[in-house]
C-alpha cells in the first residue's frame, strides 16, 4: 500500500499534497511526539489529533511518509508549510484514531 | 495604540530569544486594584475615574478572576440605565487571560491578535496575580534590550561565534542555540544536523538515531531549560551530538532517565511533548549516552551513534566519560 492510497481506504481530505509517492512500511498511532519518535518505523503512516508544527517535525525526523490527523481538526497554515518542505503528506479524517487506525491497518495487511 | 509592533514569528533573534525568555510574570504589573461582584458599576466607575483605569478585574472571594468591568461596559450600563447594578450581573465574564508562567511572546501575539488594551494574570489556580499591558511589554523590552545590546557588541569586539565548516581533521560541526519554550522553532536545529548528515553521506539508519537523539535532546532543552547549545560533529567513525544548557539542572537523574517520567505542565502534554520518554530515546538510540547534571549548574548531554557496532579495540581507544549502551 502507497502513501497515495490512503484516501481510497479512509474518508480523508489531502490536506498537503506535494510528496513522493513511496509504498508504507506500516503504521503508528500516538499523540505523544516522543512516543512517535522512539517508537514509530520509517515510512510509517502517523495516526494522531496533534495538528502543529511540530507534528511534522517529529514526522520528518523519524522519517515518517504520512500523518492523518484526526476528529476533523484544523491544521494551521505553519504545519502545511512545514509539511511541504519537508514532502511529509497530510490528511484529515473525521474518524476518530481509533477507527483511522483500523481501516488503514486492514488495508494494510490486506483485509479490505 | 495596543500593539507591540514585534513579530513574534520572524523578528530579529536577539528579539526572539528576549520574548520568549521573559515570562508574563517578569512583565506585568503584579497587585492589581481589583473589584467584588458585589460593588455596583457606579461604584466601578468612580475607581476608573479616580485611578484613570481602562478595566477593573472582578475578582470572586477566593482572589479567583469572575471577570472584568471594561470602560465599554460602563459607557453600556449608563445608556442602559443599570449603572446601579451589580458587577457580578453585568461584568464580562468571558475574559482571556494569560498564565504567569507563559512566555512573553504570547502576551504580545495576544495583544496583537485580539483588540485588547490589557490582560488579567492568573497563576496555575486561577488566582488573579497582574495584569499585563501594551505599556509594561514596551518598558520592559526597551530594558532588557539595553542589556542585550551592550553583551551583543562585547560579543562583537572578543570576536566568538561558530561557523558550522569543516575543520583541518576531517570533521564538520555544527553548532545551534535552542530557546525557552520556543515551539515555533523547536526542531530546527535538529532538522539542520539531519541535513548535514545526510549531505555528509551518512548512513540513513545512522542518520535517522543521530536525528532523534537530537531532537529529543533539543525538545528537552526547550521544554525544560533556560535555553543551550545543540551541537553535532560528524567524526571519521561516529557522530556526537552534545546538548548543554545553563540551567536550572535536573534534581534527580535517575528519575530523569526512567521512562515515563515527566515534570512537564499540563500546557507542555497539551502539545504532545511530556511523555517522560526523551531521555529513555536518546539512551536508547545512541551507542554511548553520557549526562551530567546538577540543580543549579546545567545539563550537559552526550550521545554518540558509531557508523559500525563498536569493537573492543575501539572502545579501549575511547577512554573514559562515556557511559556504555543500555545499562
Amino acid at each position: 500500500m502507497n502513501i497515495g492510497t490512503i484516501p481510497s481506504v479512509l474518508p480523508c481530505s489531502v490536506a498537503q499534497g506535494s510528496y513522493e509517492d513511496r509504498p508504507l512500511s506500516g503504521g503508528f498511532a500516538g499523540d505523544l511526539l516522543s512516543d512517535v519518535m522512539g517508537k514509530a518505523k520509517a515510512d510509517a503512516v502517523l495516526v494522531t489529533v496533534q495538528a502543529h508544527r511540530n507534528t511534522i517535525a517529529v514526522a520528518s525526523l523519524a522519517g515518517l511518509a504520512a500523518v492523518v490527523v484526526c476528529h476533523g481538526r484544523p491544521v494551521p497554515e505553519e504545519m502545511l508549510d512545514a509539511a511541504r518542505d519537508e514532502g511529509v503528506a497530510v490528511f484529515v479524517t473525521e474518524l476518530d484514531p481509533f477507527e483511522a487506525s483500523g481501516r488503514l491497518w486492514a488495508a494494510l495487511n490486506g483485509r479490505t | 495604540m495596543d500593539r507591540v509592533p514585534i513579530d513574534t514569528d520572524t523578528g530579529a533573534k536577539v528579539v526572539l530569544e528576549l520574548i520568549y525568555r521573559l515570562k508574563v510574570s517578569d512583565v506585568m504589573t503584579p497587585g492589581p486594584v481589583v473589584a467584588t461582584e458585589d460593588r455596583t458599576l457606579r461604584e466601578i466607575q468612580a475607581l476608573m475615574r479616580d485611578r484613570r483605569f481602562t478595566g477593573v478585574p472582578i475578582v470572586n472571594e477566593r482572589g479567583g478572576l469572575a471577570g472584568i468591568v471594561s470602560i465599554g461596559d460602563i459607557i453600556e450600563a449608563l445608556d442602559g440605565g443599570y449603572i446601579d447594578e451589580r458587577a457580578g450581573e453585568r461584568m464580562t465574564r468571558q475574559v482571556l487571560s494569560l498564565e504567569s508562567d507563559m512566555p512573553l511572546s504570547f502576551a504580545i501575539s495576544w495583544l496583537n491578535r485580539y483588540r485588547f488594551g490589557r490582560f488579567p494574570v492568573v497563576d496555575r489556580d486561577g488566582i488573579l496575580v497582574g495584569i499585563i499591558t501594551s505599556k509594561d511589554i514596551i518598558r520592559a523590552l526597551l530594558l532588557e534590550m539595553n542589556g542585550e545590546v551592550e553583551r551583543l557588541e562585547s560579543e562583537i569586539r572578543s570576536g566568538q561565534g561558530d561557523s558550522g565548516e569543516p575543520r583541518a581533521d576531517g570533521t564538520t560541526s555544527l553548532c545551534r542555540t535552542t530557546l525557552r519554550w520556543d515551539f515555533e522553532n523547536a526542531g530546527k536545529a535538529s532538522a539542520e544536523i539531519k541535513k548535514a548528515l545526510k549531505a555528509a553521506g551518512i548512513d540513513p539508519a545512522i542518520v535517522r538515531r543521530a536525528a532523534i537523539a537530537s531532537y529529543e535532546l533539543e525538545m528537552n532543552q526547550v521544554i525544560h531549560s533556560w535555553g543551550g547549545t545543540i551541537e553535532c560533529r560528524i567524526m571519521e567513525d561516529r557522530v556526537e551530538i552534545a546538548a548543554r544548557d545553563g540551567g536550572p539542572g535536573i534534581a534527580d537523574l535517575d528519575a530523569a532517565l526512567r521512562e515515563g517520567f515527566s515534570t512537564a505542565d499540563e500546557w507542555i502534554r497539551s502539545l504532545g511533548f511530556g511523555a517522560g520518554m526523551g531521555l529513555p530515546n536518546v539512551r536508547r538510540s545512541a551507542d554511548d549516552f553520557f549526562i551530567d547534571s546538577s540543580p543549579g549548574r546545567g545539563t550537559t548531554v552526550q550521545a554518540t551513534i558509531r557508523y559500525a557496532p563498536a569493537s573492543a579495540a575501539d572502545r579501549a581507544g575511547e577512554g573514559g566519560g562515556s557511559a556504555g549502551g543500555d545499562a
